[in-house]
């Protein structure tokens, strides 16, 4: 008996607006106070009216775009209606039949237990990305003294994103993998800050299974929809757990009759997905285009202006990092996963004339050991991308060491706790520090000399036959001259001790 | 140009005969009177003679006589707002005002005050108006008679027996009693002309998205509008002026110029083309209202007016449609009264859904439960298309039936209902027969048109009988100009309800 698994994910996504979709209230609450962030619109008050935010809207397009959507030339908004305490208005503002956004895709590398090898990848076809209202959040006693549950309606209004992919996913880890890139994508955008713990990126997985049996026949699972998994491990676990329990379930079955689709919770501390209704009770929304809203139409213009609001998406620079920059792919991901302003930072750097792959090092192993050091960010990064740039070209170039280049880094950090600093910084700390490489080599050639005069031991040993003698008078030469290559030291002393080998026989 | 004086002194009106609003703004104006005397004689007014009408659901005379003084310094320091500043008016209790109750008829929303109020409210305060209580309704404005109102009935001041119409009842009558010279009223359906027909006073409908609808308790989105009702149509123009205009709160409030209402509201129209339409004389219609109706068009005639008949092929089909639209949107719009967040919550549930099925079914009355299912029913899965969709099929046919119509006419004139005034009581039990009472009116809400009733005539039995005149979509200007060249020809303008005798 074979397998194939089938998931489709349906995204949210809250939106980074300043203010709520329908009205001006703030959406930065502090979920320590309870409806503080509320006004009559949001709490749904008798006679109050929701009036799109644009920016929402915009950020929204932006987003779709980003999944390579087509863009509505006319969209409107519906009622979806179903009663529930933390929805105030008795519906929710989504979009039924005409989203403003349809048919994009999204690529991910494909899980190789499924595609049977390494590197292959996954195309998503994203069925739609609308745009909603979210609805506030219920507050339930946990103390077991049964107090009545309340409602806090700061989050009632928030925008949301809702993307929508084709059943294209082969695998729980894939739709791991799904998740994963579409929250890089919209972190890249910079329309959501995709934050799950606090819930405003989160997901419902549909998940069947085709099962083929060695007798030939193919028997498809019915689809159970998994709620509001609001972590990247959630989704895989719930996802796994399901193709196992629907496997246990139906693998043996020659005929499935009950293809109702059903709605499942996950429980994280079990591990376990459970059933939450079955169609029977399963809502009938009702939609209906809200009276209170105009439809929006949307020109070929302003379609044109929000294309060039789409920076370039990870996935492209993931791309770009490994076939322009000789990056290897997971040095490139591991920059792109650290988000747009790293990336940023590591693009800042090569531009100032860093080696990439010199860049990719520095930026993943010293820098980030600073940035964890002192718990911050890149954003917080006291030394601007073009001294570290310009640190780098200075070793490309071999004017400094590896080494002399990680010292003036550090001291260009320790310099930053007093002054802002700048090239004329860097200038500063090399030349104190003696960091830069002596490369005059009648200079050196002077400093050998006087070396070879004061150790006539190791000289005589040198001469008589003991190569490894020449070790002390490098290592002396080399305290010399400061920030020399040792290479070239190195080439310089022997020279030297050579000719001294030679005007003796 | 004045109004012809009332000939009849009465004691009711507390010595104030002359009680429109143009009227009193020029008194006011001449410094003959104050707006704490206006506010005085009101609530005299409302304290003598509101327990027979039963017009108010809620009087705040304190606030009123505050507003009032505001008003009387402002004058007095040469600042007055202009002609409302100082005038009185009575509010429907389904439009918001801070700290005032809205109740919307309703026992769902018994206690609960309003943290907010309507733009058109805001606006009204802004001209100097002072809200001076809440009047009676429909419950959620669903009704023609004030029988569905959960609080009380709402009488007419011309026959206490009878219907003032509804659902803005207790506006018609507070107004055709003389209690307050104005008033704010809903029209979803015929909410507004209807029963200012029936109480014999002016009454608007603006054109769809002219007034925001900020904070007028939702029924039927996409059909209601707050308009003005008045004694004269100078007052109901002034009204109108203070409200209309684009509402960054309403995203259906139109972004369109607002024209001066008031200016040339004296000045016949020159030249007009009055349209007919047959299907507003065909059956069903009094034979006394018929005559009353088409001796007021005839003074359209006498003034030069050309008489054109027209067709709304689809007018038959408005109620059917209407009674789709309205309460599809109802169910939804009332799917927020749930007993959770305010308004009433039943004593009795042991689950949310018992919570929920409970606290509605205790609150909402039968007119309002009725059409929560009929529209839950239009719009459910599988029936949405056979009903709310074709539903607004038919509404764009009936818009069209007005466009083609508007080609050959500037107005279109009619009756505003069937029948005068009906006995309260007498239509209670027979919802279909309540429903076609708003027939001629329920197209205009379709087609998003203004529409206005001015007094026509009176039956000889003494109740009054409106004329229904029609124009295109902001054309309010026009619309009042005409209803004025019947109001100064009218000999009747200036009688007084028996009751107030």
């Amino acid at each position: 008996m074979k397998f194939d698994v089938i998931i489709g994910l349906e995204v949210h996504a809250q939106l980074q607006t300043n203010t709520k979709i329908f009205c001006g209230c703030a959406t930065d609450f502090t979920p320590d106070s309870p409806n503080v962030r509320t006004c009559p619109v949001c709490l749904g008050l008798p006679g109050a009216l929701p009036v799109l935010n644009q920016r929402a809207f915009e950020l929204a397009v932006i987003a779709a775009l980003g999944l390579r959507c087509q863009i509505a030339p006319f969209t409107k908004w519906d009622r979806k209606q179903y009663f529930y305490p933390d929805l105030p208005k008795g519906y929710q503002i989504s979009q039924y039949d005409l989203p403003f956004s349809f048919s994009g895709l999204v690529e991910i590398p494909a899980d190789p237990a499924v595609a049977g090898e390494e590197n292959a990848l996954r195309q998503v076809r994203i069925i739609r990305a609308h745009l909603e209202d979210d609805a506030g959040k219920n507050v339930h006693d946990e103390s077991g003294r049964g107090s009545d549950s309340q409602v806090d309606l700061n989050r009632a209004g928030t925008p949301l994103v809702e993307i929508v992919t084709e059943p294209d996913l082969r695998s729980a880890r894939e739709a791991r993998l799904l998740l994963e890139e579409i929250r890089l994508l919209l972190l890249y955008l910079g329309v959501s800050d995709c934050n799950m713990q606090e819930g405003n990126l989160r997901c419902d997985a549909n998940i069947n299974l085709h099962i083929h049996h060695d007798s030939g026949l193919t028997t498809k699972t019915p689809i159970v929809e998994i709620k509001n998994l609001n972590s990247f491990r959630f989704l895989e676990q719930a996802c796994e757990y399901e193709i196992d329990r629907q496997l246990k379930t139906y693998g043996t079955m020659t005929e499935i009759h009950d293809r109702t689709k059903r709605t499942y919770g996950f429980d994280p501390a079990r591990g376990i997905t459970f059933e939450q209704r079955s169609k029977e009770e399963a809502a009938d929304y009702r939609y209906f285009p809200d009276p209170d809203l105009v439809p929006v139409t949307v020109t070929r213009e302003q379609v044109a202006h929000w294309e060039t609001l789409v920076p370039e998406r990870p996935q492209d620079r993931r791309r770009r990092y490994h076939s322009a920059m000789g990056l290897t792919p997971y040095d490139a991901s591991v920059i792109i996963e650290q988000g747009r302003p790293f990336a940023d930072f590591f693009e800042n750097i090569v531009a100032h004339g860093a080696d990439p792959k010199q860049a990719a090092n520095w930026l993943t192993q010293d820098i980030q050991r600073i940035l964890n050091e002192r718990k911050c960010g890149i954003n917080e990064f006291p030394v601007p991308a073009e001294l570290v740039g310009l640190i780098l070209a200075k070793v490309s170039e071999k004017s400094l060491t590896l080494k002399a280049a990680r010292e003036a880094l550090d001291l260009l950090v320790e310099r930053s706790e007093e002054q802002s600093v700048s090239a004329a910084t860097l200038d500063q700390i090399i030349q104190e520090r003696g960091l830069a490489i002596v490369q005059d080599d009648s200079l050196l050639k002077e400093i050998i000399q006087k070396v070879i005069e004061k150790n006539p031991k190791p000289v005589a040993d040198y001469l008589g036959g003991k190569p490894a003698a020449a070790g002390s008078l490098l290592g002396q030469v080399m305290r010399e001259a400061r920030g020399a290559d040792p290479q070239v030291v190195k080439g310089l002393v022997t020279a030297a001790l050579d000719a001294l080998k030679f005007a003796d026989s | 140009m004045t109004l012809p004086a009332s000939s009849t002194a009465c004691a009711g009106n507390n010595g104030l005969d002359h009680w429109s609003i143009r009227e009193l703004g020029q008194q006011l104006a001449k410094r003959e009177l104050t707006s704490r005397e206006i506010i005085e004689s009101s609530l005299t007014a409302i304290s003598s003679r509101d327990s027979r009408i039963g017009a108010f659901l809620h009087v705040d005379g304190d606030r009123a006589l505050a507003a009032a003084q505001a008003s009387d310094e402002r004058r007095a320091a040469g600042q007055a707002l202009g002609p409302l500043d100082g005038i009185t008016i009575s509010i429907k209790d389904a439009i918001c005002e801070v700290g005032q109750p809205a109740t919307c008829g309703s026992r769902m929303l018994k206690g609960y005050i309003s943290p907010y109020s309507a733009t058109a409210i805001e606006r009204l305060l802004a001209a100097g108006a002072i809200p001076l209580g809440r009047a009676n309704l429909d419950e959620f404005a669903m009704g023609s008679s004030s029988e569905n109102s959960a609080y009380q009935l709402t009488h007419n001041p011309w026959d206490l027996d009878r219907t003032p119409g509804g659902s803005s009842s207790g506006s018609a009558a507070s107004v055709a009693a003389r209690m307050v010279p104005g008033s704010l009223g809903s029209d979803t359906g015929g909410s507004i002309r209807q029963p200012a027909s029936l109480c014999g006073v002016v009454g608007l409908k603006p054109t769809y998205g002219r007034v925001s609808r900020y904070g007028l308790v939702a029924f039927a989105s996409s059909l209601e509008q707050i308009g003005p009702f008045s004694l004269d149509v100078y007052g109901a123009a002034a009204l109108l002026q203070a409200m209309a205009g684009h509402d960054p709160h309403d995203a259906t409030s139109v972004n369109e110029p607002v024209d001066d209402y008031l200016s040339k509201l004296d000045e016949p129209l020159k030249d007009l083309r009055i349209g007919l339409p047959q299907e507003y004389f065909g059956e069903g219609l009094d034979s006394e209202v018929r005559r009353i109706v088409e001796q007021a068009i005839e003074v359209y005639r006498s003034q030069g007016a050309t008489l054109v008949p027209i067709e709304l092929p689809h007018s038959k089909y408005s109620v059917a449609t209407y009674y789709i639209v309205a309460p599809s949107e109802a169910s939804s719009n009332l799917a927020r009264f749930d007993g959770i967040h305010y308004g009433y919550r039943s004593p009795e549930f042991t689950d949310l859904e018992s919570l929920y099925a409970n606290s509605r079914g205790e609150a909402f009355g039968p007119e309002v439960k009725r059409r929560i299912m009929l529209g839950t029913y239009a719009l459910s899965a599988g029936y949405a298309d056979k009903y709310y969709v074709k539903a607004l099929q038919i509404r764009r046919l009936i818009r069209q039936d007005f466009d083609d119509a508007f080609q050959k006419c500037d107005l279109i004139a009619g009756p505003v209902t069937p029948t005068p005034a009906f006995k309260l009581g007498e239509l209670v039990d027979d919802p279909l027969a309540m429903y076609l009472s708003d027939i001629y009116t329920i197209a205009a809400n379709l087609a998003g048109i203004p529409a206005i009733s001015v007094p026509a005539g009176w039956t000889a039995s003494g109740l009054p009988v409106g004329l229904q005149l029609q124009s295109p979509v902001f054309t309010e200007a026009k619309l009042l100009r005409a209803a004025r060249m019947l109001e100064i020809t009218s000999p009747w303008i200036g009688r007084l309800p028996p009751t107030l005798s």
